[in-house]
């Protein structure tokens, strides 16, 4: 059996990629239909009035900071990184699963990707740009945020590019732009499918432009298919890098707790992580309520499983490190971190971290809980928590208690702090409503390709 | 320049085996100037064609390079020239600090260069073209497959071309109006 009816037939003991009895022409209906002729439900409007009203509590939080200034936070010194970093962190994190779905594994060829790698793509635009909020509505002044870029200025002065905090700038912005037209060259074949279907003028001008004129010639598919391959292979190295620059802001400071090594792989490993088990959350839901099971399997939710898993072990990895460096260094401010997370006021949340990233994500040793929507759901929500208590460790517990015990503080998050961290759940809930909506959220061109009838006998 | 009234001939497959087939003959019967359509890209139909490499890697090459030297030179001239500033004693040409910028711009300029390299390329956007003219080719995006040949064709005759299209066994033939 070749590699690709490999993949296909439900053969052994793993679920196909897509279930068999599909045709180009089935495909493409299934897809379009809930974007063209499906009717929005009621739930729909329901839940995106719900996020977007989150959306609005959120604009309400960031305006009245730029009213007031980031005194309304919970931040102060010595915590001057509180949730801002902690949620820019988190969201940054989640979108890297989008980019390995789309990049890395379509060069690894693992064709199960196809089916879920618009959306996670969508996923990670949408979280890159929930995490793009933090930084800036934190530098105190936003409003000069675009003192961040080199640009001529009449002040004469320029980034420190010593700076890992100046790395960074480049790393999310360049992330953003190459995710951003990723994804939207992805979706110029499935566009044009849209002008194609449609039935409605206004859809057809929209979707029609969007699409640029595609008409699928052999001679541009050549083209687009270098150029896809080439920015898969381009998008690899970048978000490997972007959280281990995100890595470098902490690693590089000498505060106890941020100053190792082996931050940089530890971080990615966690980006991914927490981005699958998004993926998840996302994914499970949707393929129920829009009945495309037969699309995203039991195969992709257990492949995703396995890689949250194997990503899990390697956080779990750098935790061990982490401790054991903290007594083998013989550095007592490294060796009093340990205790301090173990024994100190925030103790309760570093256990809920081994709890939520470590024990519980271990379950998904089972074969049945791998297979099993439900389950992996709550899982995903555990290791999400997880996800973000670890980053809530690194920056405010490492922070709080350095070198002098005069400067020792506590952090307490106020409900500004809450308001926009919620929001920003709530906006990129939104934005994922309206993307299901009014795209493609599977790749329709990438979908036919699967189907033994795409193969070319000779 | 006005273009003469008929753009072409298409004929309409319903595989990609027949397409490639079909491609390849009429290029072996010496028609140049033909295009190959499809829903998904077909393995093999640009060779079938005639059309063989694609200048993709090398605008990418180029963008990649122009991007990776800007940003070297533009933090080495920031740091070193412009505005230096001595932070710890380190050198104002610190090196090691400049490649984290200087890697991020190469792929951000090399990723444009792919993204708007393939679209000049071929040719995008182009909201019109003639063979939208043809009522069927808007299965041409979902699943039927569909070949050209050009009236720009030295060989191009409307009645030798559709008799040698019909040869090949499609599923209808229409003459392109431009």
């Amino acid at each position: 059996m070749d590699e690709r009816s490999e993949q296909l037939v439900a053969g052994g003991k793993q679920a196909p990629v897509i279930e068999p009895g599909y045709t180009f022409g089935s495909v493409t209906d299934k897809i379009s239909s809930i974007v063209l002729t499906r009717p929005t439900s009621t739930g729909w409007f329901v839940g995106f009035g719900v996020f977007f009203l989150l959306t609005m509590m959120m604009l309400y939080a960031i305006g009245y900071l730029f009213v007031r200034g980031i005194g309304i936070w919970g931040v102060n010194i010595p915590i001057g990184w509180g949730f801002a970093i902690v949620n820019f962190v988190w969201w940054i994190g989640i979108g890297h699963a989008g980019t390995l779905i789309s990049a890395i594994l379509l060069l690894l060829r693992q064709s199960w990707r196809n089916s879920i790698n618009r959306f996670a793509e969508a996923m990670t635009l949408f979280a890159v740009a929930s995490a793009g909020i933090f930084p800036l509505i934190h530098v105190g002044r936003p409003w000069l945020a675009y003192w961040l870029f080199p640009y001529p200025n009449t002040m004469g002065v320029w980034p420190q590019f010593r700076s890992p905090l100046v790395w960074d700038v480049f790393a999310v912005s360049t992330y953003f732009t190459i995710s951003l037209v990723f994804w939207f060259i992805g979706l110029i074949p499935d566009l044009a499918t849209l002008r194609d279907r449609s039935e409605n003028r206004v859809a057809r001008f929209i979707y029609g432009m969007l699409a640029m004129g595609w008409r699928g010639s052999a001679r541009h598919w050549f083209r687009y298919e270098t150029a896809y391959l080439l920015l898969a292979g381009l998008a690899t190295p970048l978000v490997l890098s972007v959280h281990t620059v995100v890595s470098f802001d902490f690693a590089i400071g000498i505060v106890p707790g941020w100053h190792t090594t082996i931050f940089p792989p530890y971080f990615v490993a966690g980006a991914i992580y927490s981005g699958f088990a998004m993926v998840l959350m996302l994914a499970i839901p949707i393929r129920k309520i829009y009945g495309l099971q037969d699309f995203i399997t039991e195969r992709h939710l257990e492949n995703s499983a396995k890689v949250m898993l194997a990503t899990g072990l390697i956080v779990g990895y750098g935790y061990i490190i982490e401790a054991f460096m903290g007594w083998y260094s013989g550095n007592r401010y490294d060796a009093f971190t340990l205790w301090n997370r173990l024994h100190g006021p925030y103790a309760f949340f570093y256990f809920m971290l081994l709890a939520c990233n470590l024990v519980i994500p271990q379950l998904l040793w089972i074969r049945k809980l791998r297979t099993s929507p439900a389950w992996l759901f709550v899982v995903s929500g555990v290791i999400l928590t997880g996800m973000w208590l670890e980053r809530f460790i690194i920056v405010v517990v490492s922070l709080h208690r350095d070198f002098l015990n005069s400067s020792w503080g506590m952090y307490y998050p106020t409900r500004w702090d809450w308001m926009t961290y919620v929001g920003t759940i709530g906006m990129f809930l939104a934005a994922i409503f309206l993307f299901v909506r009014i795209l493609p959220m599977i790749s329709i061109f990438e979908m036919r390709t699967l189907l033994p009838e795409a193969e070319v006998k000779e | 320049m006005k273009r003469p009234p008929i753009y072409g001939m298409m004929a309409e497959f319903d595989s990609a085996t027949a397409l490639v087939a079909a491609a390849h003959q009429t290029h072996e019967a010496g028609y140049q100037k033909i295009d190959a359509y499809s829903p998904f890209p077909v393995e093999g139909l640009a060779e079938a064609i005639g059309f063989h490499k694609n200048a993709v890697p090398l605008v990418v090459l180029v963008g990649g390079l122009i991007g990776g030297l800007s940003g070297y030179l533009m933090q080495y001239w920031i740091s070193a020239i412009s505005y230096p500033i001595n932070v710890g004693g380190k050198p104002y040409h610190s090196w090691p600090a400049f490649i984290v910028v200087t890697f991020e711009m190469t792929i951000l300029f090399a990723g444009l260069a792919a993204v708007f390299g393939m679209l000049a390329l071929n040719g995008l956007p182009m909201p019109y073209h003639p063979v939208f003219n043809v009522p069927r080719f808007a299965f041409a995006t979902k699943d039927r497959f569909f070949l050209i040949v050009f009236s720009s064709d030295a060989k191009y005759d409307s009645v030798r071309t559709r008799q040698f299209l019909e040869g090949l066994t499609p599923k209808s033939i229409s003459e392109v109006p431009s």
